[in-house]
């Protein structure tokens, strides 16, 4: 498995792609610190790129590579080596890559702004794991969407649609239903809801850093109380894992059955 | 010349010379002749200084009912024992410093306090501690009393069994000044006291507000510090109130404003800078302020305005990274916002005279949501909900059309 991985892994590196994916959180995250010249603002911008970007890169360049990795993946199946490990070894070597070029694309403009001496570091190593979290959980979708999709375009499509509801049209529904039952206590349902939407749940453990103020109100203090003890982050953390492995699992059962 | 009429012109100079040859000062000590302070008191005329020296007294209802100066040496404790009040100033000029008061007994029905002048006049109160107290300093009916330095540390749990550090009723001309007041209902109560000073406080950790202004008029507080308080100031059904320079920092609870307003006329908050408190200012009825040059940073809001504020003018602040910057409960708005300082604020400026070219509006639809649906908090910084707000900015439908800042500014402003 591990030798599939490090093939993957140099495939990757030779397409570049992992490399302008680097460069990109790079630039963009070193442009927001240099514009805003505030550590805790620039924080505030990477949240957008971390909630809206990570999930739709992590999920529309895992789609491509699967379709795109398809030949190799036969020539592998055709050697005698266990059908999991070709797998997993495929999944580990994209997510690590992309989690990888996320972590120090963004992590080392925060280092030269000198972050880490100033009171947002927490937040900062906080924020860089959600994203590597998001990473994982959508190139876990990613995958299970593409293997039970022999068809690229439609497989594609699925992709970009399962992006859009978790990151824009789940919290609309959300707040639909929260205006909808407005005379009833809706916090224990809003912390279920937010546990079934993995960039819900990496926004509100952001939030619990980043707007600690806006949370210690009436109702927040309620979230708070839930996500903001070490029992509530074990529950977000575990949640997010849920996110990863099952669909992980999905697509290896898939994929240990399938007829290539 | 008549020697009556010289002694009648004289009469005035004999009696000061008198008065002066009288003054004695007395000692106090666990070992002396004078083993209390009561006795001491006793012994005592008018204008005398008891020095009272270092050890522990026990004594309750000591009544300092002559015009005495009061010194306290290296600190001397009187001692309470929880059994009720401790000191009673009920004579006008009497100065008390130095010492140390202890230990004053919780009561429900007598307001008991460590230090209590009632009906007095030129009273100092300078340099004392007060440790364990139910009232710290009370005063009633008083007028041009000076409360400066002393330290009041009470062990409060819950506000019904506690009360308030300093404490006035009916008084004028209070000047409360470098005093720390912690553990207690509120750090600083004035009910019915008008034109009074308080500056250079620090209020922390009282379990309702550091500051309290009830029916008080004309009265002044400059450069105090409120730290996590359950309310840093409240200042409610009062008149020409000054607010400059303090900081109102970490207020955090469920229902924790930095300053509280409510039926406040004719007011001005400048100068002053909010950080991280869970709402840094409320107002509620509050007509013809000026909020101007104040800092807002980082707090969960920066203004709650309610529908019924009317004519209040916020100019020249600075809001930097505040979860909501104003939030309100109506469609309508009779208050203005000219040439603050918005960090949300993501407009341009061709003409580069410093003022943006389209006008911010400071209330989101979230923020409005919020109001309505406490619970939606959870969607907060949620990518949709930064969608709605878009739409809502560029047509307004929902928050107050004319809540906004026509000349927003492009860098913080400096004063």
């Amino acid at each position: 498995m591990l030798k599939i991985l490090k093939y993957s892994f140099k495939d990757i590196f030779r397409s570049k792609w992992l490399l302008i994916y680097f460069g990109f959180f790079f630039v963009s995250t070193w442009f927001l610190l240099y514009f805003t010249n505030d550590p805790s603002k620039g924080l505030v911008s990477l949240l957008n790129i971390i909630l809206m970007l990570i999930p739709l890169m992590a999920i529309v360049f895992s789609t491509i590579y699967f379709y795109n990795a398809r030949e190799f993946t036969e020539l592998l199946l055709a050697q005698p080596i266990r059908r999991h490990a070709i797998f997993t070894g495929q999944y580990l070597g994209l997510s690590l890559s992309m989690a990888g070029s996320f972590f120090l694309g963004s992590g080392i403009p925060f280092l030269f702004f000198g972050v880490q001496n100033s009171d947002s570091s927490g937040s900062l190593i906080n924020m860089l794991l959600m994203g590597v979290l998001l990473s994982f959980v959508f190139s876990a979708l990613a995958f299970a969407i593409s293997i039970y999709n022999e068809n690229r375009i439609k497989g594609f499509g699925l992709a970009i649609l399962v992006w859009l509801v978790m990151a824009i049209v789940y919290d609309g529904i959300f707040i639909y239903l929260m205006v909808r039952f407005s005379d009833y206590p809706l916090e224990k349902p809003a912390i279920a809801l937010s546990l079934l939407n993995p960039i819900d749940l990496a926004r509100i453990n952001i939030l619990l850093q980043l707007d600690i103020s806006a949370l210690m109100g009436y109702t927040g203090a309620i979230f708070n109380k839930f996500f903001g003890t070490a029992m509530g982050m074990a529950v977000s953390v575990i949640a997010m894992l849920f996110w990863t492995l099952i669909p992980l699992f999905l697509y290896l059962r898939k994929a240990g059955r399938k007829d290539f | 010349m008549t020697v009556k009429r010289l002694i009648t012109a004289f009469l005035p100079i004999l009696i000061w010379s008198g008065g002066l040859a009288a003054r004695q000062s007395l000692s106090v000590c666990p070992d002396c002749p004078l083993k209390t302070l009561s006795e001491a008191i006793a012994a005592a005329r008018p204008f005398d200084t008891i020095y009272l020296q270092k050890g522990i007294y026990y004594e309750n209802d000591v009544d300092i009912n002559k015009p005495l100066i009061i010194i306290g040496v290296g600190f001397p404790v009187i001692d309470g024992q929880e059994k009720g009040e401790i000191l009673r100033i009920t004579a006008d000029s009497v100065l008390l410093t130095g010492v140390e008061v202890r230990n004053v007994g919780t009561s429900y029905i007598r307001d008991q306090a460590g230090i209590y002048l009632k009906e007095v006049k030129d009273v100092r109160v300078v340099g004392n501690r007060l440790i364990n107290t139910f009232f710290g300093i009370y005063l009633e009916y008083s007028q041009q009393v000076l409360i400066s330095g002393n330290y009041i540390e009470g062990r409060a749990k819950d506000e019904l069994s506690s009360a308030n550090a300093i404490h006035l009723w009916k008084c004028h001309k209070v000047h409360i000044t470098g005093n720390f007041a912690t553990g207690h209902r509120d750090g600083i109560y004035l009910e019915f006291v008008d034109s009074s000073l308080i500056e250079n406080n620090e209020s922390t950790r009282n379990l309702r507000y550091g500051l309290h202004f009830m029916f008080s008029n004309d009265d002044s507080y400059f450069n105090n510090r409120f730290v996590e308080n359950g309310v840093g100031v409240a200042v409610m059904y009062s008149d020409r109130i000054e607010m400059t320079g303090n900081d109102f920092t970490h207020n955090w609870s469920p229902v924790s404003y930095g300053l509280l307003l409510k039926e406040i006329r004719y007011s001005k908050i400048w100068h002053n800078k909010f950080l991280k408190n869970t709402t840094a200012i409320y107002m509620e009825n509050t007509i013809e302020s000026d909020v101007f040059e104040n800092d807002f940073i980082s707090n969960g809001w920066g203004v709650k305005i309610m529908g019924n504020c009317e004519e209040v003018v916020f100019h020249s602040n600075n809001f930097k990274g505040n979860s909501f910057d104003v939030s309100t409960n109506a469609k309508q708005n009779y208050n203005k916002f000219n040439h603050n300082y918005w960090s949300a604020y993501t407009g341009y400026d061709l003409d580069h005279d410093g003022t943006g070219d389209i006008p911010f509006r400071p209330v989101k639809l979230f923020a409005y949501l919020v109001e309505q649906v406490p619970a939606s908090i959870i969607l907060l910084r949620s990518p949709f909900m930064e969608l709605l707000n878009h739409a809502e900015n560029v047509m307004p439908v929902i928050t107050p059309e004319t809540l906004k800042d026509e000349s927003p500014k492009m860098k913080p402003i400096t004063w």
